[in-house]
């Protein structure tokens, strides 16, 4: 019986984020808060770039509408914070999925200029007189931070920080379990040898829509999560350059792998805390630099990297205990 | 009836813009098959180069053929020292990552070096109008600037040696350096030309839109959208496409949806020509063989 160094890994992990809130600041609890829901937009940009091989550069989009649709039904409708990440989810699989239709005769590049495109106009339509009295035009909508619910002691960057934390692992664990079956050996198929897997009797067109629908919701569920915790909505907040970030963030910490989203999220929103000191564009430039040096020398990001290093490190140890059990 | 024309005729001007940048595009696409996301970026660097050198005290059209020079081999040591080694590597994944990181590194050092503040640029031409007042001074003279390097790129690739060769790499490169073509320099000639054309479009944009780090975003949107319309494989396509861009950007926003949704044209024309009409209008239909 071997001990599964994977579940124990995870199990510290665990520990770890649980207790996190309570040795670290407020506002460090909020950023780790960002992280998370970050973490679910770049797994959303994983499933459906690393794994599906769909290229988008317009996931900012879908994560607005997932901000926006949170936003309005809170503001407007007086909906329970909790109750409007099932709604960002539906509007956005929905959204993703009609997206997806149309991308599915487009090939990576053109996928790439399509979802741009969308990402470039996505700040303007959110301006869009017509629907001001939802959006707030260009003001955006202000929103109020959520208590804790049943009188637990715990103040509101605490509580947001254990809601995101079981929002996520819950998005996790679907994104796991999707991939890991049957779907996702369909999905890495298509990305890999498309024409085989059509002869295979896989439904292309359907797989493609349906990942790019789910990808969406992925990432409009972290927009409903990241407009109730920064409590604020507006139209510049969803530049083209969030979409960037989102690929910077999957591709660093490893777009073939879901643990990836996590070290990807850490990495796009703690560097540019690190290096603003040095200049208001240090951030960015450090975030070029390193894209062009992870596609040079590690496509595999982070979290592949780490895999590589564990193979390595396991293949060592085995073969020395191999040897010092010849010895004896 | 008037401001009509008025549209139609600035929105030429402009569209002159969309076609360089246009064309710098397709050149690119039609030698690689990838499409450079940095293309605005390059060109919004060397406008500030232009920007440097006048305020050096140099005379407007010295600065503006430096200018061009200075881009020309910047496109091709970019071409050389960053694109390159991606060549061999087939996946759109990692090429457009790769441009994705040259459009931040080069919009952050322009903003590091320049500051983000708006800089406004100085045109050569006079401020007097045009055609009956249709026509500002500028507008004018860039569309006369633009046709003259269309007409070069144009003379250039059709009745040089060396253009020949550079369609010759980019149509066969198997057959090409079969016959003594050196198809990589070919290759890294095309993305200095377009880095060249790109400063050109940069610097006749920069008076009307003001100097800043983003000022190509849009533009570089339009430009995509008028390389789709006429043909992304078609450098004659493009150049149609930039300017029907131009024209339509303007009649769409004054008439139909409202300035605020400008952009928005440029959207449903890249997702409708994609999903309709992939070839564009003067394109060619591409069979793939599986």
């Amino acid at each position: 019986m071997k001990p599964d160094w994977r579940i124990a890994a995870l199990a510290a992990g665990l520990i770890v984020v649980c207790a996190l809130p309570f040795l670290v600041s407020d506002y460090r609890t909020f950023q780790f808060t960002l992280v998370m829901v970050y973490a679910i937009a770049l797994l959303g940009l994983n499933i459906l770039t690393g794994f599906n091989g769909q290229f988008t550069l317009g996931h900012g989009a879908f994560y607005a509408i997932g901000s926006y649709t949170a936003a309005i039904l809170m503001a407007h409708y007086n909906v329970p914070y909790w109750a409007t990440l099932p709604a960002a989810a539906a509007v956005c699989l929905a959204a993703g999925f009609l997206f997806g239709l149309p991308a599915l005769r487009l090939e990576g590049l053109f996928l790439a200029l399509a979802t741009l495109s969308l990402a470039v106009a996505m700040p303007s339509i959110l301006k869009w007189k017509g629907i001001e009295q939802w959006t707030g035009g260009v003001q955006g909508i202000v929103l109020i931070k959520p208590e804790a619910p049943f009188g637990l002691p715990l103040n509101q960057d605490e509580w947001l920080y254990y809601f995101t934390l079981a929002v996520a692992i819950l998005m996790f664990v679907l994104a796991w379990n999707l991939l890991r079956g049957r779907v996702g050996r369909a999905i890495v198929a298509i990305r890999d040898q498309p024409t085989a897997a059509r002869a295979m009797g896989i439904n292309s067109a359907i797989y493609k829509s349906v990942t790019f629908g789910v990808s969406a919701m992925y990432a409009g569920v972290a927009g409903a999560l990241g407009a109730i915790a920064v409590q604020f909505v507006a139209p510049d907040s969803f530049q083209v350059g969030l979409s960037f970030v989102f690929l910077i963030g999957a591709v660093i910490g490893g777009i073939y792998s879901i643990s990836g989203a996590v070290f990807g999220a850490a990495f796009v929103l703690f560097v540019p805390h690190i290096s603003e000191g040095i200049s208001r564009a240090a951030p960015q430039a450090i975030f070029g630099a390193f894209l062009i040096v992870f596609m040079f020398v590690m496509p595999v990001g982070i979290a592949g990297f780490l895999r590589l290093a564990w193979d390595w490190a396991r293949r060592r140890i085995q073969r020395s205990s191999h040897v010092t059990g010849e010895a004896s | 009836m008037d401001a009509f024309l008025l549209q139609v005729l600035s929105g030429l001007a402009t569209g002159g813009i969309y076609a360089s940048l246009a064309l710098a595009v397709v050149m690119i696409y039609k030698a690689t098959h990838v499409v450079n996301f940095a293309q605005g970026e390059m060109a919004m660097f060397s406008t500030y180069l232009a920007w440097q050198l006048i305020q050096w005290g140099m005379p407007y059209w010295g600065a503006f053929f430096l200018t061009l020079a200075i881009s020309f081999v910047g496109g091709v040591a970019i071409e050389r020292i960053v694109i390159r080694p991606f060549e061999s590597h087939d996946a759109t994944l990692s090429v457009v990552t790769v441009f994705i990181g040259l459009f931040l590194i080069l919009n952050s050092l322009a903003g590091w070096t320049w500051e983000y503040t708006l800089k406004s640029f100085p045109s050569p031409f006079p401020a007097e109008a045009y055609l009956g007042g249709y026509l500002s001074g500028h507008q004018a003279g860039l569309f006369a600037v633009v046709l003259v390097t269309l007409a070069i790129v144009y003379a250039f690739f059709r009745f040089t040696p060396l253009g020949l060769a550079m369609r010759a790499a980019a149509e066969n490169p198997v057959s090409s350096r079969l016959v003594g073509i050196r198809v990589g320099w070919m290759l890294a000639l095309g993305w200095g030309l377009a880095a060249a054309l790109g400063a050109v479009a940069g610097i006749m944009v920069a008076p009307l839109v003001f100097l800043e780090p983003n000022m190509m975003g849009f533009v570089l949107i339009y430009a995509f959208a008028g390389a789709l319309l006429g043909g992304i494989d078609n450098p004659w396509g493009a150049v149609i496409g930039g300017f029907a861009m131009g024209v339509l950007e303007n009649i769409m926003g004054v008439y139909v949806v409202g300035t605020e949704l400008k952009l928005t044209v440029a959207l449903v024309i890249i997702i409708g020509v994609l999903v309709v009409k992939p070839a564009g209008m003067f394109g060619r239909t591409v069979v793939t063989r599986v």
